[in-house]
């Protein structure tokens, strides 16, 4: 018996996903993916749309790019350039909270 | 079910114009995205103005609102639509076929009131679809990341009924979360997404890893930073202390004339995973209160022994 059977409920971490798997895991189509490397939200490793795989990173900033643009009605370089703030935001805000100032 | 006040949840009257419940619901929905605002309750605000939007937003199914009238006396506990109130009202949206967890999280009251019909349209018992994948995030302690859990999460799913419609049901999932997980890590619970229709696969459910805010522990990506206290005698002479770890007590050695603020590193004792990260421990120099004789005559010696000024680069 094979475990994966006895242990469906197991999560699995996702360490990288090909530019197929990210589009079903968008619900978007490659160009849209295409896109978002044109416009240096995400960064895919790798040299040719058969090879291109995406890190974790990139996952979460594809995701994040697809719902404000679902939610928020932002275009592409709108949505490169919230991600980019957004990070440096919270990074300067970890930065607070290691001197106990965090908001 | 309860009634919901959608004015109140844009924070505009009665009386607003649909520009200004659009302004209303846009500016909510930037300021409470979860992706832009990462306190607890902001998905919460954000699915609440999404929802209030999605019937005042709308010229018919505010009509149909604004005729419930103002919200019930004793804050609208136990509310029920008026008698007819289906047969008064069809609502000309697109149906939401199985619908993304977003939609299908709206509340009871706007499932009855503005969803009912919409839903019951379409789907023939034959079609086979796959079901659709779903998205939830999971909150978890920072211990959990070295031991690994298990979690409960209750998902609001679109599945079939007897009759070929499709409702929202309640499910609950059991997880099991590897350890080594970390912030914004994605985990892959496959055919736990929504059911498949007439004998599709079921979609996977994607797991979207945050950590509570800890006291103690701060993390940055894999790294784990504390402050760890010393006494100002640790601090002088150096020397090993125990330190308590999310993963357990470690043993680390303070360099002898440590400062405050001074940073040392403990390689791979951050989170664990494949690649694990550093816990970065920063001193920070606790002096006791001096409340015996024995304990001042020390400083009283010290003060006497050591020249140190600390205010020497300190302008006049």
């Amino acid at each position: 018996m094979k475990k994966a059977k006895s242990h469906s409920n197991e999560g699995q971490t996702i360490d990288e996903l090909t530019l197929l798997e990210l589009c079903h895991f968008c619900d978007a189509d490659e160009a849209w993916v295409i896109e978002l490397i044109q416009h240096g939200v995400v960064e895919p490793h790798g040299s040719g749309l058969a090879e291109y795989s995406f890190g974790q990173i990139s996952v979460l900033r594809a995701k994040k790019a697809r719902r404000l643009e679902r939610d928020l009605g932002i275009n592409m370089p709108g949505i490169a350039l919230a991600l980019d703030l957004l990070e440096e935001r919270d990074h300067l805000r970890r930065l607070l909270g290691r001197y106990g100032m965090a908001s | 079910m309860d009634y919901k006040n959608y004015y109140k949840s844009l924070g505009v009257d009665r009386t607003a114009t649909q520009d200004e419940i659009k302004r209303a619901y846009r500016k909510l929905a930037r300021k409470y995205h979860p992706d832009v605002n990462s306190d607890e309750d902001a998905d919460a605000k954000f699915k609440e103005a999404g929802e209030a939007f999605a019937v005042l937003g709308d010229v018919e199914k505010r009509a149909a609102y604004d005729g419930l009238g103002a919200e019930p006396q004793g804050g609208g506990q136990g509310f029920r639509p008026p008698p007819n109130w289906e047969q008064n009202y069809q609502f000309s949206d697109p149906p939401h076929g199985a619908g993304g967890p977003d939609d299908a999280a709206f509340s009871d009251f706007f499932e009855n009131m503005f969803r009912s019909g919409s839903r019951s349209e379409g789907f023939s018992s034959r079609m086979q679809t796959a079901g659709q994948d779903q998205h939830a995030r999971v909150t978890l302690d920072i211990g959990d990341a070295f031991r690994g859990t298990s979690r409960v999460l209750t998902m609001r799913v679109p599945e079939m009924d007897d009759a070929g419609r499709i409702v929202l049901k309640d499910r609950n999932i059991s997880v099991k979360i590897p350890k080594g997980v970390h912030e914004g890590q994605h985990i892959r619970l496959k055919g736990k997404g929504a059911a498949g229709i007439g004998g599709g696969p079921a979609g996977d459910l994607f797991l979207e890893v945050a950590f509570a805010a800890h006291p103690t522990y701060r993390i940055d990506g894999r790294d784990i930073h504390v402050d760890l206290p010393v006494t100002p005698w640790e601090a002088a002479l150096g020397g090993k202390v125990a330190m308590p770890t999310p993963g357990g007590e470690v043993g680390i050695t303070i360099p002898k004339n440590a400062r405050t603020g001074q940073k040392l590193r403990l390689k791979g004792r951050g989170l664990p995973g494949k690649r694990p990260g550093d816990l970065y421990a920063v001193l920070k120099i606790v002096n006791p209160p001096v409340t015996s004789d024995e304990g001042r005559a020390l400083y009283e010696q010290m003060a006497k022994e050591i020249s140190f000024d600390p205010r020497k680069s300190m302008g006049s």
